[in-house]
């Protein structure tokens, strides 16, 4: 998966687990949490469903790369680039 | 034994009243249109498909989950959960208070359940089986999802309740247990408000309509509207059903203070054990019940207009039920006796409170909605007052005792008396 695929997947997950909130203005630079209701039971949906559906492990120690969008896609970009 | 003070001649602050209520059932998601469904005979059960087990009949409700609650909350919650914040909502507009200024932290929430955890515990095992099993991909929802309090921490959760809240784990009788629980709440003074009641989710769970299946109590109709039918000669089994129904109950002095409408006086009630098997109910115990209920609402069978049955279409538990309801009630002339899962299935931790609420606008109507689908009677069944299939209209409805019962023997009444 390249950047642009990873970004996307990620908003799929997001629309799973935040049914309720607007994607569409995402900055991604901005942490996620100052712009959606996210909790740290959501983070962990995040995680898991990136275990489920793509087979990548996020260890507890790198929770804080998967702050906002940027830093989250860059975190997971060389994890994913196997990913088809 | 003991005796028990007339409810008249109580305290206004040890007399508890009925002053809301929110449901949703399969044929209807408010009183008004439950009681439209059961005066009109229009029954809630449908074809239905669960996984493993297959295709079977049950009622399923279509209240609008997102009305009360955020998609990311009832994601995250339960069915249970869900089902408990639609009723416990609708029951505090239903009431009338004004929330904003009430309280929170004196709101107590007692949620009678038959079961609960099944459903999400199946469901994560059923996610799992497509990780071979792997149980690193297990939610971390799972604990709070099947913690057996959770419907009733959802609701505290969504209306920002402070005061107790806990479930009351009854089998079948957990309707009528939730409403005792909130009376005996309210008398002791640990609470100024109770939400109170019962709620199912169970037809999200496989297991039990194969654990009926293979008790033989599970029950099949070509024509799902017709699967339910207890008294009828023909009756196979239970349909499994979802539902809730919640009540706000208060002291009649707090409602007499802020002018209230006042639906009825839980003016008594009862519970007890059969100590007898796993599953056969016990005739005998449940008429001791049934007479307790009415000792403690000082009356006697014959002042009793309704008695809302709650046979649940067994060949053996509803024979059995009748022969308790024949033994307290079958010299009375003036006492009418009718069934409620004819038309919604049996909605297990909800029954007792759903199935009140569809008699208590009889004190309104005066009008006893019929049992349904009672082609051929079952001899052993014919009770005096049994009113099936067309609605009987009365002069005056006063009181309705209400019956509910469940397994491992546990029996409850509740009798309501119109104010």
């Amino acid at each position: 998966m390249v950047p642009t695929e990873i970004r996307q997947a990620i908003i799929d997950i997001l629309a799973d687990i935040a049914p309720d909130e607007d994607l569409t203005n995402l900055n991604d630079d901005q942490s996620f949490r100052d712009q959606m209701e996210l909790d740290s039971m959501d983070f962990l949906d995040i995680v898991m469903e990136l275990r489920k559906r793509y087979r990548v492990q996020v260890p507890e120690e790198d929770y804080s790369n998967l702050d906002s969008m940027a830093s989250t896609v860059s975190y997971l970009t060389p994890k994913m680039v196997a990913v088809v | 034994m003991a005796q028990f003070p007339k409810p008249e001649d109580m305290p206004d602050d040890q007399r508890i009243v009925i002053t809301g209520l929110g449901l949703t059932s399969p044929n209807g998601n408010s009183l008004a249109e439950f009681r439209d469904s059961l005066l009109k005979g229009r029954s809630g059960i449908q074809d239905y498909e669960i996984r493993y087990f297959g295709k079977t009949v049950a009622g399923i409700c279509d209240f609008d989950v997102k009305r009360h609650q955020s998609r990311r909350d009832a994601r995250r919650g339960t069915r249970a959960g869900s089902v408990g914040i639609y009723c416990a909502r609708e029951a505090i507009e239903n009431s009338g208070l004004d929330w904003e200024n009430v309280d929170h932290g004196r709101i107590g929430i007692y949620v009678g359940i038959t079961e609960h955890g099944n459903v999400e515990t199946e469901s994560e095992i059923y996610e799992i089986s497509k990780f071979e099993y792997d149980t690193s991909v297990w939610t971390h929802h799972h604990n709070p999802r099947t913690v057996a309090n959770n419907p009733a921490g959802e609701i505290a959760l969504n209306m920002g309740i402070t005061g107790p809240h806990y479930t009351i784990g009854a089998a079948c009788a957990a309707g009528n247990a939730g409403l005792i629980q909130g009376l005996q709440m309210l008398r002791l003074k640990e609470c100024d408000l109770a939400i109170a009641g019962g709620v199912s989710e169970s037809i999200h769970t496989f297991g039990i309509f194969a654990g009926f299946n293979s008790q033989g109590a599970l029950a099949t109709h070509e024509d799902p509207t017709k699967a339910s039918r207890p008294f009828d000669i023909n009756r196979n089994g239970i349909v499994v059903a979802e539902g809730g129904c919640l009540y706000t109950l208060e002291r009649l002095s707090d409602a007499k203070a802020r002018s209230a409408n006042i639906i009825g006086e839980i003016v008594g009630y009862a519970m007890n054990t059969d100590a007898t098997d796993f599953v056969l109910p016990n005739a005998t115990r449940q008429a001791e019940c049934i007479r307790m209920a009415l000792d403690r609402a000082c009356i006697n069978p014959h002042d009793v207009n309704i008695v809302s049955t709650h046979a649940t279409g067994t060949g053996m538990g509803d024979v059995l039920e009748c022969e308790a309801v024949r033994n307290v009630f079958g010299e009375c002339n003036n006492t009418f006796i009718n069934n409620t899962k004819s038309f919604i299935g049996h909605t297990m931790g909800a029954a007792g409170a759903i199935e009140l609420a569809g008699n208590l606008a009889a004190f309104s109507d005066n009008t006893v909605h019929p049992s349904i689908n009672v082609d051929a009677l079952d001899p052993e069944c014919a009770i005096n007052g049994l009113v099936i299939n067309e609605p009987r209209e009365l002069k005056r409805v006063d009181y309705i005792f209400n019956n509910s019962f469940g397994m491992l023997g546990i029996n409850s009444a509740v009798v309501i008396k119109r104010m």
